[in-house]
């Protein structure tokens, strides 16, 4: 059982780290810490992708003297799986741009209730 | 069969609609040019319908398909006899209301007079496509539109009680348009075909319980603008409305659609033989029966004298649907006569009704004592009307009213009889103590005893339809064959068995 | 040679978006006339797809000639053309309407309001068009973003009203993305046709099985289906008047279009019926959405508001033809996506042209409405007919296909749920219209004096589009069957 925790452990760091993400998302009445929480969900999948790729010995998918070198045997399992890393790295840009969004989109809420908290801006707004 | 492909019944809907359109921007500016749209129209509308009898006089069926809607189901047109016979009602009638409206309208300056126009027009439209609708979406359509076209006349008045009247007629005729839906539908998932056939399609199709649940939604679902108890009460509220809707509701369009449409079901969908495995037709003469004789009693009770006469139309209607039921040849032609010639005895009704109201602003039975000398051609065409209702001859009331007995002892139901006796009774009842009381009872109050009619506008017409009524009685067929259409009909249905 | 129509509809106002920012700079009246030539473009291309698809059948598009399941692909069927055209007419309509609407309510920010709108727009079609499981992120997060951007631009409430959608949102991106991870990780495919043949193979696996929940979550929160509705109403109330007429029609519908596409497309129908019920789960969610909408809606006062939960409704419509899962069902969903943009376009360009003009929008106070802005409130009054499903409005006709649905597979719960809905619209709409149309007796005493109301009709501008949405939603009714032999027809499925 601990055997089949510790193998696994990757995994459950990305599930630990999306429910803390997903618990401030959720429970967290400021909307900034909210904010904080939307990072560390996405961070957590990104960690999950990126993690899949991995191979134990596996390097850096470059394939040198591709051509014109001779014959090379190109063992795939030798190579870590760069497809993930490409999909994250557009994911980091989605990130970035919802980080960017969520922002600005609490200095108008501040600018017009003078609070980040949720339940004031509700009081506020009754 | 004969078949010919003619746009002359989408010619005839459209033209209203077009009729519609030009009320509409015409508007308030220019009124003496809307009312002449009005006008044309209706005697447009009337000329292409008119056109359309030669045809069908000659057992052929004028068919026009506009787009297949879905799977075996276009939106398509078949005038046949019951269809035209029904087409001919409306738009004669609707010529006579249009008139009559002008006078009524103007006479007691009403307010929204284009809004008025522009739905009076668009309920003839749908009635029209009501009428030559050759399957049942096509008809639903149609139904719906009438509906909808309609609420605004209803509620025309905008007082508490209109606005009231008019929730509680949308109310009634929605939740049926909904029940019909599903009835519709369903029947669509049996048998994939829509299109009406004399004598009725669905046959051999499906299990015994299931068709006669699809009956019962079916019939309660027309019996709402049918007014059949105890799916009445929205008729006798809405009766707020200005009494030429009243009467476009009673005789022309929506009470007579709904009555179209049970017809239609109980000849075209299910049909005779259908109805008697089933056991149907009976129950359904009852339950209809049962409908005549109360509302013949809630009549008696009214004060209002358009809300007698709304009673008084819901017992008529009753006889209509039970004279269908009983699926003899007498009882089916009476029955669809009768609806022709309560249009035209009913509508003389209401059109006096008005008449009163705009001249002396009184709606009350006992309020009317001495007015038959004030008003004698309104009151003669009365006398005409609520003489034809109860069946006297040479009234075309008399015609109908003979052959539905004709068809109650073809069926061998001699209660039905007794109930048809009773209701002519229980009209002699109710009519004929207005009737005495205008001409001959002294008023308490001083009343003007020299001639002092309502206007020209509203005179005329229901003169014309009191006259109309009258040649029907001793000429079934001087109207555009109006009897022949009616008994071919008849013939063609249960030929079909 | 492959058409490039299939990238076109998408590039062009990706890279319109752009110009916008130096025109606009430049010439703040530069950007509507960009927008339009952009949205028009963009239009013609969707169309030349479509006819393309219709008389050639599929096309598939390798985005750099990579060819798939390695690069990019856009494949375009007759379901996503359908959508395609959908998303691109409705937008270019809101467009035109946009110009004055925007001068009133957000002077200042014309500008980025253009860019941001391009960017929705190309978003959207970048859903609709892509073949590929992750491309189909990146363009959901395109329009989220937008969107946020977009409603968060509105009156008071909205920046918060935006805060909450963005959280759901991302949420639901996520999960779609998780979704995304899991299929790969089992299958190493991220095509979507070519996990449509990998996957049966591995339909036992909890990996898969858990995917696929991830995407139903997802999805379910993009398209606000009941229970996940709950950014929806603030959103769309309190968001520009044009940003939720582009919004309203369009955003719920690709949501549906992606649920379609992954539970049928991906996904094997007999996965989602026969091996997990999930067209039952959605089809009772639907339930609960189309009689949640309606009874919500019944609640508010403000006539935005009751729209927006009245499309909480009409989502439910959608999922419930999905749910029914057989092919009258589909046929009424995918007419219904259809149907549905044009009836939510026409009464949410309604709003915004009564806001424009009186700036009011309580029920209460529509008073004398019809006098003031006759076509306006005909065209709300078409549109509400439809929603009731009145024939010969377009409602009627995706009633009909999922009644008929719903009996063909023996849900008489479902039934009456459509059944009673109609009826609950009935009374949401002719409370409106008794407040629009009819006066109480004392205001018209004097018989036929009319008051003295003069007309403001809206802007022309604001008025064509009204009564071109309009027009869809007769003609569509008429021509339902005509578009369902054509199009829809091949849309659904094959194996239903």
């Amino acid at each position: 059982m601990f055997d089949f925790i510790l193998s696994k452990y990757n995994y459950w760091i990305y599930i630990i780290l999306m429910m803390i993400g997903f618990y401030a998302m959720i429970g967290k009445k400021n909307l900034v810490k909210k904010i904080i929480g939307i990072n560390i969900f996405q961070t957590a999948i990104i960690l999950f992708f990126v993690s899949t790729a991995a191979k134990r010995g596996g390097t850096l998918p470059i394939v040198e003297h591709a051509h014109g070198h001779g014959i090379h045997h190109i063992h795939a399992a030798s190579y870590v799986n760069p497809l993930p890393h490409v999909l994250m790295l557009t994911a980091i840009v989605v990130m970035v741009s919802t980080l960017g969004v969520a922002l600005a989109i609490v200095i108008a809420i501040y600018r017009r209730y003078n609070t980040l908290e949720e339940d004031e801006i509700l009081e506020q707004r009754k | 069969m004969e078949t010919i492909e003619s746009i002359r019944p989408l010619l005839a809907v459209l033209v209203t609609l077009i009729g519609a359109l030009l009320i509409v921007f015409t508007g308030e500016r220019h009124r003496n040019l809307r009312e002449f749209w009005t006008i044309l129209v209706s005697v447009l509308k009337f000329v292409i319908v008119i056109s359309m009898v030669p045809f069908v006089l000659e057992g052929r069926v004028l068919e026009y398909t506009i787009i297949t809607l879905t799977q075996g189901v276009s939106l398509q047109f078949r005038v046949d006899q019951f269809g035209l016979f029904f087409g001919v009602l409306a738009s004669a009638l609707w010529i006579a209301t249009s008139i009559y409206s002008i006078g009524y309208v103007r006479g007691l300056n009403e307010h929204a007079q284009t809004r008025y126009f522009f739905n009076f027009a668009l309920c003839l439209s749908a009635t029209m496509g009501i009428a030559f609708a050759g399957n049942l979406l096509t008809l639903f359509i149609f139904y719906e539109i009438l509906t909808v076209s309609t609420y605004p006349l209803v509620a025309h008045k905008e007082t508490e009680d209109a606005i009231m009247g008019g929730r509680k007629y949308l109310a009634y005729t929605l939740i049926a348009g909904v029940v019909i839906l599903f009835a519709i539908i369903f029947i669509y998932t049996l048998t994939g075909t829509l299109d009406f056939k004399p004598g009725g399609f669905l046959l051999g199709r499906g299990q015994s319980t299931t068709l006669i649940f699809l009956f019962a939604l079916l019939i309660l679902g027309f019996g709402v603008k049918a007014a059949l108890m105890p799916m009445h009460e929205w008729l006798p509220t809405a009766m707020v409305a200005p009494t030429p809707v009243s009467a476009l509701l009673h005789a022309v369009a929506v009470v007579k659609a709904g009555v179209f449409g049970c017809l239609r079901i109980i000849l075209y969908v299910f049909g005779p033989e259908l109805l008697h495995n089933l056991d149907l037709w009976l129950i359904l003469a009852y339950f209809a029966a049962f409908t005549v004789i109360v509302s013949g009693m809630y009549a008696l009770a009214q004060d209002n004298l358009k809300r007698r006469l709304a009673f008084s139309t819901i017992n008529n209607l009753a006889i209509i649907v039970m004279g269908a039921a009983l699926l003899t040849p007498g009882a089916i032609t009476g029955s669809i006569f009768h609806m022709g010639s309560h249009g035209f005895m009913k509508i003389t009704l209401f059109f006096v009704a008005g008449a009163i109201y705009v001249k002396t602003h009184k709606e009350n039975i006992s309020e009317l004592d001495g007015l038959g000398r004030q008003m004698p051609l309104t009151m003669g065409a009365f006398t005409i009307g609520a003489m034809g209702v109860a069946g006297t001859p040479p009234i075309c009331g008399f015609i109908s009213k003979w052959y539905l007995a004709m068809g109650c002892l073809e069926a061998k139901q001699v209660i039905f009889l007794l109930v048809l006796l009773i209701s002519a009774l229980m009209d002699v009842a109710y009519f004929f103590p207005i009737i005495y009381n205008s001409f001959f009872k002294i008023p308490k109050e001083a009343i003007n005893p020299h001639l002092d009619e309502a206007p020209a506008m509203m005179v005329v017409p229901l003169v014309i339809t009191a006259v109309i009524s009258l040649i029907l009685g001793i000429f079934p067929n001087a109207f555009f064959h109006f009897f022949n259409l009616a008994s071919t009909a008849a013939a063609k249905i249960l030929g079909g068995m | 040679m492959t058409p490039q129509s299939p990238v076109l509809l998408v590039v062009i106002p990706l890279i319109f978006a752009f110009l916008t920012l130096p025109f606009g700079w430049w010439r703040k009246g530069l950007c509507y006339p960009i927008t339009l030539v952009a949205l028009s473009l963009s239009f013609l291309a969707s169309l030349h797809t479509l006819h393309t698809v219709i008389t050639t059948g599929t096309i598939h598009y390798w985005l750099g000639n990579w060819e798939p399941p390695w690069g990019i692909e856009y494949v375009v069927d007759h379901l996503n053309a359908f959508v395609l055209v959908i998303v691109s007419f409705v937008s270019l309509v809101v467009a035109i309407y946009s110009k004055r609407s925007v001068e009133q309510e957000l002077p200042e920010k014309i500008v980025f309001f253009y860019c941001v709108f391009l960017l929705q727009v190309a978003g959207l079609l970048g859903i609709v068009v892509t073949g590929d499981m992750f491309n189909l992120y990146v363009f959901l997060e395109i329009a989220s973003l937008a969107g946020y951007a977009l409603i968060a631009i509105g009156e008071d409430g909205a920046p918060f009203a935006s805060f909450n959608y963005l959280i759901f949102g991302t949420i639901g991106a996520c999960f779609y993305l998780l979704g995304v991870g899991y299929l790969y990780v089992s299958t190493g495919s991220l095509n979507m046709a070519d996990l449509f043949q990998i996957l049966p193979d591995l339909y036992q696996s909890k990996v898969v099985l858990v995917a696929f929940a991830f995407f139903m979550v997802g999805v379910g929160l993009k398209m606000a289906l009941f229970p996940l509705h709950v950014w929806l109403p603030d959103a769309y109330t309190y968001a520009p008047s044009t940003v939720s007429a582009l919004l309203a029609p369009l955003m719920t519908k690709v949501g549906a279009y992606v649920m379609i596409r992954i539970m049928f497309t991906v996904f094997k129908p007999q996965f989602c019926i026969e091996l997990i019920p999930v067209t039952t789960i959605l089809g009772w969610m639907a339930a609960g959405a189309i009689l949640f909408g309606a009874v919500m809606a019944l609640a508010q006062t403000d006539l935005k508001r009751m729209l927006a939960y009245i499309l909480v409704s009409e989502v439910g419509y959608i999922a419930l033809g999905v749910g029914l899962a057989n092919r009258a069902g589909l046929t009424g969903a995918i007419l219904h996506i259809l149907n549905d943009s044009f009836m939510m376009l026409a009464l949410f360009l309604v709003v915004g042209a009564i806001m424009y003009r009186s700036g009011k929008r309580e029920i209460s106070q529509l008073r004398y409405l019809h006098r003031r802005m006759p076509f306006t409130m005909a065209a709300f009054v078409i549109a509400a007919l439809s929603v009731i499903g009145i024939p010969p409005t377009c409602g009627f006709f995706s009633k009909w296909y999922l009644i008929l649905g719903a009996i063909d597979a023996s849900q008489w719960a479902f039934v009456a749920v459509l059944l009673v809905s109609s009826l609950l619209n009935v009374i949401l709409f002719f409370r409106v219209i008794e407040h629009a149309y009819l006066e109480p007796d004392e205001e018209h005493a004097g018989g036929g004096s009319e008051l003295a109301i003069t007309i403001e009709e809206a802007p022309l501008s604001m008025l064509v589009p009204i009564l071109i949405a309009t027009a869809g939603i007769m003609v569509f009714g008429v021509l339902s069957g005509k578009i369902i032999s054509t199009v829809i027809q091949f849309a659904v499925p094959k194996c239903f």
